[in-house]
C-alpha cells in the first residue's frame, strides 16, 4: 500500500494558494493570502480559535467557495472543481462519520465510489494501522471520541490523496494517545510522502510535527517558517507570545556597534544582534525566551558582555524538571524565567533580590508599535 | 445547601430498599393514561368484539351467540372493498412519498430559514379547514367541465388513464383516480412532516464528507441521505397508509359506488343497514389486516437497526 501511496504523492502535490480570501457578508474570515505548500511536506496551520484555519482548509478541499483568488494543486487550477473531483481528502473537525454505516464501510466509502478492487484487504490494512481492527463491524456511535477520530483519519488516508487535509484531527484524544497518533501520523507522512496540511491550535503539536508552520491571526498569515526558525526569530509579538512564551521588554535603540544594537530599557543597558531585530524603528521590544535567562542572587558576579537586569522574585513554582520564576524587573515588567533544576539556589524565594542575565545573541527585536500582549491568553480574552 | 445534603444519601439507596411509596411513584403517574386507555380503548374494543359475535336484529335485540361465521361472510362479501382500500391507499402512499420527499428535502436543505417556516406553514395550512370541506373542494376541482379535466383531455391523458382503468369515460370525478388524488392530497402532510424531521436532523457535514470522498451529488443522496432518512420514510408511509386504508370520505365524495372502500362498507352497515355484527366484524378484519401488513413492513424495513 505504501507503494501506491508514494505513487500518488509523486504525481505532484504542491498546493498553491494565490490571493485566496473569504468574506461572509461584511465579515472577513480569511484575508487574501498567498501560500505555497511544497509537495510532500508536513504543513501546519496554527492559530487561535476563530482565526480562519478551518475556512482556509475548506477552500482547499472545495467545500467553501473562495471570495477571491485561486487554488492550484499539483499545478492544476482546481478553484472551480467540486470536492469530489479534487485529489484531496479531509479529516473533518467534527469527524462527520456516516452514522448508518459501520466502521468498515465508512473507511471503504471512498474506495467504493471509485470502484477500486480488493477493498476488503485495503480496509483491513488501514484499520490495522489505526488499531481499530476489532471494531470493524461497529457503528460510529458505539466508539469513543478518540476511536471515531481515528476512523476519520483512516477514511481519508485510505484514498491515497495527493493532499491530506486534517482539521484538528487529534483534538479529542487524551495526551498519551495524542502523542502516539502524532508520531503515527508523522511516520505515515514521511513514509508515503503525501502532502499534509494540518490545522491545529496546539503550538506544541505544530512544532513537533510540521516541517513548516504558518501562524494565522485574525484571518491573516502572520509568519511562516520552520518551527525552530519561528521560535527563535518571531516576526511579531503575536508569534512571539503564541509560540511558546516570551519576555518582551520595551526599549529604545541608542546606537550600534559591530553588528549589535545598543538599547536602553528603564535603567538597564542591553544589546542584541542587529540581524535578529525585525524592525528599523527606534522604539522596540527586546524579546528573550524564559529558558535562555540565568537567574542568580543579586550579589552574584555577571560576566562582561551579557545582558543584565536586576529585580525581585515575585513567584516561584517548582514543576519537576525546572523551576519557573516570575521576577519583577527594575524596568517595570514581570519577566518569566525557566531554570533547570540542577543546583537549586534555595535563596531564590519570593521577595529575594536577584540578577537576571543572558547572552545578547539570544535576544530578538520587534517593533514596539504592536500590542505587547498579542497572542497571549489575556489578549484573546 | 442543607436540603441537598440531606437528599443526597437517598440517591445511593438501591432500588429494592427504597420506601415502597417512592417505588410506586412512576405507576401512579401512569394511572391517568392507563385509565384513559381502559375507558376509551379497551372497553370499546371488548364491546365491539362481543357485538361482532352476536346475532339478531335491531327490533328483536342482539344476542351473543359466538357466531364466528359473520367474519367469513363479511370477508367474502366485501373482499373487493378490502382490495380497493389497500390498493388505493398503497398508490396514494407512493404518490405522497414521491411528492413529499422532494418537498421535505427542499425544506430541510435548500430553503433559507425564513422560507423554511413559510413552507412548513403552507404544508399544514389545509388543517385549518375541515377534512370534509377540503374534499368537497376537490369535487369542484375535478368536475367534468373544470379546467383540470379540460387540460388533461386536451393532452389526451385521460384516454391513457381510461386505458389502464384508472378513469372511465374521459372524466375524473367518480373514478379510482379521483379517490386516489383525494387520498394523496389529504394525507400528504402526514408524509411530509416525519420526512422533514428525519432529513432536518442530518448533519450537512455528512454531505460534505461524502463529496470529499468522491461521491457525486446523486450518489451522496443514494448512499448517505436516503438511508439515513429511512426512519422518516417508514414513519411517513405508516402514517399515510393506515388512516388512508380506513378512510371513507374520499371514496364517498369523489368516487362512485364502484370505488367504495372498506370504510364505506363499515359506515353503511353501522348507519344504514344497522347490521352491527357485520360492521364490527369488518372493523376487526380491517384492523387485523393492517396490523399484519405493518408487521411485515417493519420487519422488512428493519427499523430497529435504523433508529
Ligand atoms: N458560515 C459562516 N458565516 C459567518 N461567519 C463564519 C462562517 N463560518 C465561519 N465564520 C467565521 O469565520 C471565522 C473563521 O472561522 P474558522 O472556522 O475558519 O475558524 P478556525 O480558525 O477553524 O477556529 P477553530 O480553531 O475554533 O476551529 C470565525 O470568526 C467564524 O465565526
Ligand atoms: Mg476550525
Amino acid at each position: 500500500m505504501t507503494e501506491q501511496l508514494r505513487e500518488a504523492a509523486t504525481a505532484g502535490g504542491d498546493v498553491r494558494l494565490t490571493g485566496i480570501g473569504k468574506t461572509y457578508g461584511a465579515f472577513t474570515a480569511v484575508q487574501p493570502l498567498d501560500l505555497t505548500v511544497p509537495q510532500g511536506s508536513f504543513f501546519a496551520l496554527l492559530g487561535a480559535s476563530g482565526c480562519g484555519k478551518t475556512t482556509t482548509l475548506r477552500m482547499i478541499a472545495g467545500l467553501e467557495e473562495p471570495t477571491s483568488g485561486t487554488v492550484l494543486i499539483g499545478g492544476q487550477d482546481v478553484t472551480a472543481l467540486p470536492p469530489y473531483k479534487r485529489p484531496v481528502n479531509t479529516v473533518f473537525q467534527s469527524y462527520a462519520l456516516f452514522p448508518h454505516l459501520d466502521i468498515f464501510e465508512n473507511v471503504a466509502f471512498g474506495l467504493r465510489r471509485r470502484g477500486k478492487k480488493d477493498v476488503k484487504k485495503q480496509v483491513e490494512e488501514m484499520l490495522e494501522l489505526v488499531e481499530l481492527g476489532p471494531y470493524a463491524r461497529r457503528k460510529p456511535h458505539q466508539l469513543s471520541g478518540g476511536q471515531q477520530q481515528r476512523v476519520a483519519v483512516a477514511r481519508a488516508l485510505i484514498n491515497h490523496p495527493q493532499v491530506l487535509l486534517l482539521d484538528e484531527p487529534l483534538g479529542a484524544l487524551d495526551l498519551k494517545l495524542r502523542r502516539q497518533m502524532q508520531l503515527e501520523l508523522k511516520r505515515i507522512q514521511t513514509e508515503v510522502g503525501i502532502t499534509f496540511v494540518h490545522v491545529t491550535h496546539d503550538q506544541e503539536e505544530a512544532m513537533t510535527m510540521a516541517d513548516t508552520i504558518a501562524v494565522m491571526n485574525g484571518g491573516r498569515v502572520e509568519q511562516l517558517g520552520a518551527p525552530a526558525d519561528l521560535y527563535e526569530n518571531p516576526g511579531s509579538t503575536f508569534v512571539a507570545n503564541f509560540l511558546g512564551q516570551s519576555n518582551l521588554i520595551p526599549a529604545e535603540v541608542t546606537g550600534s556597534a559591530d553588528g549589535s544594537l545598543l538599547l536602553s530599557a528603564g535603567g538597564a543597558r542591553l544589546a542584541m544582534p542587529k540581524a535578529r531585530c525585525a524592525t528599523e524603528a527606534s522604539s522596540v521590544y527586546l524579546g528573550v525566551r524564559p529558558e535562555k535567562i540565568t537567574i542568580a542572587g543579586a550579589d552574584s558576579e555577571v560576566a562582561e558582555g551579557r545582558n543584565r537586569i536586576t529585580g525581585t522574585v515575585v513567584d516561584s513554582s517548582f514543576i519537576g524538571v525546572s523551576t519557573q520564576y516570575v521576577v519583577r524587573a527594575e524596568t517595570g515588567q514581570e519577566l518569566a524565567v525557566f531554570e533547570q533544576n540542577m543546583d537549586r539556589d534555595t535563596r531564590l524565594t519570593p521577595g529575594a533580590p536577584v540578577v537576571l542575565h543572558w547572552n545578547p545573541a539570544h535576544s530578538f527585536g520587534l517593533d514596539a508599535a504592536q500590542a505587547i500582549d498579542a497572542g497571549t491568553g489575556e489578549a484573546a480574552a | 445547601m442543607t436540603a441537598t445534603a440531606e437528599a443526597a444519601p437517598t440517591q445511593v439507596i438501591p432500588l429494592q430498599d427504597r420506601p415502597p411509596r417512592r417505588r410506586l411513584t412512576p405507576y401512579w403517574l401512569l394511572l391517568p393514561g392507563l385509565a384513559w386507555l381502559v375507558v376509551f380503548f379497551v372497553v370499546p374494543m371488548v364491546y365491539q368484539a362481543s357485538t361482532s359475535l352476536q346475532t339478531g336484529s335491531l327490533e328483536q335485540g342482539f344476542q351473543l351467540t359466538w357466531h364466528f361465521s359473520t367474519y367469513w361472510d363479511a370477508l367474502s362479501e366485501y373482499k373487493w372493498h378490502f382490495v380497493r382500500s389497500f390498493g388505493f391507499s398503497a398508490i396514494a402512499t407512493l404518490l405522497c412519498l414521491a411528492i413529499g420527499y422532494p418537498l421535505a428535502y427542499t425544506i430541510a436543505f435548500k430553503a433559507s430559514k425564513r422560507w423554511r417556516n413559510v413552507i412548513l406553514i403552507l404544508v399544514i395550512a389545509p388543517f385549518f379547514t375541515s377534512f370534509l370541506i377540503r374534499t368537497l373542494a376537490w369535487k369542484t376541482i375535478l368536475s367534468d367541465s373544470g379546467p383540470v379535466v379540460e387540460t388533461l383531455n386536451a393532452l389526451h391523458l385521460l384516454s391513457l388513464t381510461d386505458a389502464i382503468g384508472l378513469t372511465t369515460g374521459q372524466r375524473l370525478l367518480a373514478t379510482p383516480l379521483a379517490v386516489i388524488c383525494g387520498l394523496t392530497y389529504n394525507f400528504l402532510p402526514f408524509m411530509i412532516l416525519p420526512l422533514y424531521t428525519s432529513l432536518e436532523r442530518i448533519d450537512p457535514r455528512l454531505h460534505e464528507a461524502a463529496g470529499d470522498l468522491y461521491a457525486r451529488p446523486f450518489t451522496t443522496f443514494r448512499k448517505v441521505t436516503f438511508p439515513i432518512s429511512l426512519p422518516g420514510v417508514v414513519a411517513g408511509t405508516l402514517l399515510t397508509f393506515i388512516p388512508a386504508s380506513g378512510d371513507y370520505i374520499n371514496a364517498q365524495l369523489l368516487g362512485s359506488p364502484s370505488e367504495q372502500m372498506i370504510g364505506n362498507a363499515i359506515q353503511k352497515q353501522f348507519l344504514n343497514v344497522l347490521d352491527y355484527p357485520t360492521a364490527a366484524a369488518l372493523s376487526f378484519i380491517l384492523m387485523a389486516l393492517i396490523l399484519g401488513m405493518v408487521t411485515v413492513y417493519m420487519r422488512k424495513a428493519g427499523t430497529e437497526e435504523l433508529v
